[in-house]
C-alpha cells in the first residue's frame, strides 16, 4: 500500500461519517473566532434556538476593528471612535459571554489577532483541525495541524455541530532544497512560490511544504509560509511536525499538562507525510536562488526580485493576463521597465498575521536599529501581532530600536493589512507591507500596495524606497544573530 | 436557504480575472452584524467613482459609468459572467451576501476560488464552472447581443443560450441537493448526532490532551 501524506494522515484521524454523495463529516478540534465572521452565526444559532456543541474548542479574540493606538485602547471597547466598529466588538464580547465562549478581550495582554494568538497560546496543536472564519487560518498548518478559512455559514455549522461537510483536496507539495541567501526571509520564499505557481496554483490542493529550506525555519518563518498559503489558492499550507515544533509548544498555556506532554508529543511525531506517499503535483524552488520579493501589481502572484524591473503587459501571458497587468499598472501608477528599486514610498506598514511575531520584530529591528526612517516617508509603524508579542519585544529593547528610528509603535491588531480600523492608506500611496494581500483598495480607498518581508520593509523606510536588503543590513543583522534570545 | 431549480436572467459579462472578495466587497461594509443590505455596495470601489461608507445613501453617489452593471443594458442582470479564480482571497461571507442581495442567482467562470465556492453555494447562489473556450464565446455572445440572457436547468444540469444551444455543467452531488430542495445543512449534519457524539469519545481515548484547556 502507497504511503500516506501528512494531509491524508489529518484527514483520516478526524473522518465521522463518509456519505454517499462523497463528501464527509470531519470532526474539528479547535475553533477560532473574531468580531468580524461571527455574529451573523451567533445570530444563526439564536434563531434556530441551538447551542454551540462542544465549549472548550472555541477560542475568541477581537481583532480585525482594534484601534492601535494607546488613547484609543487605553479606554477599551468605548475608545473605539468608529461606532460600527465598536458595536462589532462588543456583539463578540456578548456573544462570547452569553454563549459561555472564552474570549481575550480587547484589553487583555493575551488578545491579539487571532492566527498570532492560538499558536503563542498553545491553542494550535499538532494534529488538530483547527478552523476560523477568516481566510488566513491557513497559518496553523506550520504545526501540522489540518487549518483553513471558513465562511460564516460554516462558522454557524461547527458551533452547532463541531463538524464540517467536507471533500477530500488534492495533495501538492512545495519542496524548497538548499540555503537561504542572507536577508533573505521566509516571507521571500513563500511570495517566490506564489509568483511560481499563480494565485489560484493551489486551488484544491492541501500543499505541504517541505525540503531543507522549510526544516530550517523557525515556526514564525514556518507560519509566515502556511499563512499565505491561501494566496496560492489553496485553503490548507501544513509543514510536517518535527522538534522546532515540540520545542515551541512546551508549556505554552493551552500546550498538553505534563500528564499528557509525552503521549503527546509521542502522536505528534507520526504527523508526517511517508516516504512513499504520492502527491498529486510537486513544485520544486531552490532556495539559494530566492531573492528579497517585492510584488508590484494588485495580486500577490505579481511580484519579482528587488532587483528587477516592473514588467512590461505585452511580454506577459495571454490576453486575460496582459489585461490584468495593464490594469495593475495603472492603478499602482508604475510604468513597464521601471526598476522596482525605484518605487518611492509613502507608508510602511510592518504587521499583520503573517509578519508580526517576535522573528519578525526582531528582523526589522535589525534593520532600523541606529538608522532613522527618510523625510519623505509619511508614516512608518509597527504593530505587534498580540499583547504577549508586544511585551516580549519591549523586554528586548525593541520598541525603543523603533522609536528612535521614527517608527510608531502600536497596539496590537490587523490593523492596516485591511484597514477595518482607521490605520490605512489615502489614494495613491505606496506602502511597503509585511501584511498578504496587494489588492486594490485593500489597505485603503486607493491605497498602492507592495508586499515584502519584515527586514525589506524597515529598509524600504530608511531609505524611502526600495533597497536590498542584502546590501543593507543583512551583514550586521547576521553578526547579531548570536545575540537574539530565544522565543 | 432559498431553493434553486431553474432561472433565466439576463447576462452581465464582468471581464476581468482573479477577481477577489475585497473587490466584491470591501472591507468598510464587514462592519455589519447582519446578513443583509450589502447590495448597494456589491463591487463598490468599481461601481462607484467615490469612496463608500457604511449607512450610506448610495443614490446621492456619483455611479462610474464605464463599469458593467451600471450600463443600462444589464440592469436587472442575474447571471454574473466572470473570468478564472473569481472570489480570491478573503473568507468573507459578505461576498455571496453582496452577490445575492444586489440580485444575482447564478455565476459563471472558468474557475472559482475554493472557500468563495463553498461560501456561494450555502447562499442559494449556482456557480457553474465551464472551460476557458466555452466562457469566452459566452463572453462574446454576451457583449454582442443586447438583452442576451441564459436559461439555467440546475436538475438537468443544463444552460442553454438564446440560440438553442445547450451546455452540460457539472455540479456536486450534495450541493445539487441542497439547492434543489433549500436544505438547512447544519439539521442535515445533526441527524448524524450519534456517529458525531461515537467519534468524540473515541477522539477523546485516543488523544485526551484534546479535550483539556487552560487554566
Amino acid at each position: 500500500m502507497a504511503g500516506q501524506t501528512l494531509y491524508d494522515k489529518l484527514w483520516s484521524r478526524h473522518l465521522v461519517k463518509e456519505r454517499d454523495d462523497g463528501t464527509a463529516l470531519i470532526y474539528i478540534d479547535r475553533h477560532l473566532l473574531h468580531e468580524v465572521t461571527s455574529p451573523q452565526a451567533f445570530e444563526g444559532l439564536r434563531l434556530a434556538g441551538r447551542k454551540p456543541w462542544r465549549l472548550d474548542t472555541n477560542l475568541a479574540t477581537p481583532d480585525h476593528n482594534v484601534p492601535t493606538t494607546l488613547k484609543e485602547r487605553s479606554e477599551g471597547n468605548a475608545g473605539i471612535v468608529d461606532p460600527v466598529s465598536r458595536i462589532q466588538v462588543e456583539t463578540l464580547d456578548d456573544n462570547c459571554a452569553s454563549f459561555g465562549i472564552e474570549e481575550f478581550r480587547i484589553n487583555d495582554a493575551r488578545q491579539g489577532i487571532v492566527h498570532v494568538v492560538g499558536p503563542e497560546q498553545g491553542a494550535t496543536q499538532p494534529g488538530m483541525t483547527v478552523v476560523c472564519g477568516d481566510s488566513h487560518t491557513a497559518t496553523h498548518g506550520a504545526f501540522g495541524a489540518l487549518a483553513h478559512g471558513i465562511g460564516t455559514s460554516e462558522v454557524e455549522h461547527v458551533l452547532a455541530t463541531q463538524c464540517l461537510i467536507q471533500r477530500k483536496m488534492k495533495n501538492m507539495q512545495v519542496r524548497v532544497e538548499g540555503e537561504l541567501g542572507l536577508g533573505v526571509t521566509a516571507k521571500d520564499i513563500v511570495l517566490a512560490v506564489i509568483g511560481k505557481i499563480g494565485t489560484a496554483g493551489g486551488t484544491g490542493y492541501a500543499i505541504e511544504f517541505a525540503g531543507s529550506a522549510i526544516r530550517d525555519l523557525s515556526m514564525e518563518g514556518r507560519m509566515t509560509i502556511c499563512n499565505m498559503a491561501i494566496e496560492a489558492g489553496a485553503r490548507v499550507g501544513l509543514v510536517a511536525v518535527d522538534e522546532t515544533t515540540v520545542e515551541y509548544l512546551r508549556r505554552r498555556p493551552f500546550a498538553p499538562s505534563e500528564e499528557y506532554w509525552d503521549a503527546a508529543v509521542a502522536d505528534w511525531r507520526e504527523l508526517v507525510s511517508d516516504d512513499d506517499a504520492p502527491f498529486d503535483k510537486v513544485v520544486e524552488l531552490d532556495a539559494a536562488e530566492i531573492e528579497p520579493q517585492v510584488t508590484w501589481g494588485t495580486s500577490p502572484e505579481m511580484v519579482a526580485g528587488v532587483g528587477a524591473q516592473v514588467p512590461d503587459p505585452a511580454a506577459a501571458g495571454d490576453e486575460t493576463v496582459q489585461q490584468g497587468v495593464s490594469r495593475a499598472l495603472e492603478y499602482m501608477g508604475l510604468q513597464a521597465g521601471q526598476q522596482i528599486t525605484d518605487i518611492q514610498l509613502d507608508k510602511v506598514f510592518i504587521g499583520s498575521c503573517t509578519n508580526s511575531r517576535i522573528e519578525d520584530l526582531r528582523e526589522a529591528a535589525k534593520v532600523a536599529k541606529g538608522r532613522k526612517v527618510a523625510d519623505t516617508i509619511q508614516l512608518a509603524m509597527v504593530v505587534p501581532g498580540s499583547g504577549l508579542v508586544k511585551r516580549q519585544a519591549e523586554e528586548e529593547g525593541l520598541d525603543k530600536i523603533f522609536l528612535e528610528a521614527g517608527f510608531e509603535w502600536r497596539e496590537p491588531g490587523c490593523s492596516m493589512c485591511l484597514a477595518m480600523n482607521a490605520d490605512k492608506l489615502g489614494t495613491g500611496e505606496h506602502c511597503a507591507s509585511t501584511s498578504n494581500r496587494n489588492f486594490e483598495g485593500r489597505q485603503g480607498y486607493g491605497g498602492r500596495t507592495h508586499l515584502v518581508s519584515p527586514a525589506m520593509a524597515a529598509a524600504a523606510a530608511i531609505a524611502g524606497h526600495f533597497v536590498d536588503v542584502r546590501d543593507f543590513g543583512a551583514e550586521r543583522a547576521a553578526n547579531d544573530d548570536s545575540q537574539v534570545q530565544e522565543a | 436557504m432559498r431553493k434553486f431549480d431553474r432561472h433565466q436572467g439576463l447576462v452581465a459579462p464582468m471581464d476581468r480575472a482573479n477577481v477577489d472578495t475585497d473587490l466584491i466587497i470591501p472591507k468598510q461594509f464587514l462592519k455589519s452584524i447582519k446578513r443583509t443590505g450589502f447590495g448597494p455596495n456589491l463591487f463598490d470601489e468599481l461601481r462607484y467613482l467615490d469612496e463608500g461608507y457604511p449607512g450610506q445613501d448610495v443614490a446621492t453617489r456619483p455611479l462610474n459609468p464605464d463599469f458593467v452593471l451600471n450600463q443600462t443594458r444589464y440592469q436587472g442582470a442575474s447571471v454574473l459572467l466572470a473570468r478564472r479564480n473569481f472570489g480570491c482571497g478573503s473568507s468573507r461571507e459578505h461576498a455571496p451576501w453582496a452577490l445575492e442581495d444586489f440580485g444575482f442567482r447564478v455565476i459563471i467562470a472558468p474557475s472559482f476560488a475554493d472557500i468563495f465556492f463553498n461560501n456561494a453555494f450555502k447562499n442559494g447562489l449556482l456557480l457553474i464552472t465551464f472551460d476557458e473556450a466555452t466562457v469566452d464565446r459566452l463572453f462574446q455572445e454576451a457583449e454582442a447581443e443586447e438583452g442576451y440572457r441564459l436559461d439555467v436547468d440546475l436538475e438537468s444540469q443544463q444552460v442553454i443560450t438564446p440560440s438553442g444551444e445547450t451546455l452540460t455543467f457539472e455540479v456536486d452531488s450534495f450541493r445539487k441537493q441542497c439547492l434543489l430542495e433549500g436544505l438547512d445543512d447544519i439539521g442535515l449534519t445533526l441527524k448524524d448526532a450519534d456517529a458525531i457524539d461515537d467519534f468524540e469519545k473515541r477522539h477523546r481515548q485516543a488523544r485526551p490532551w484534546l479535550f483539556r484547556q487552560a487554566g
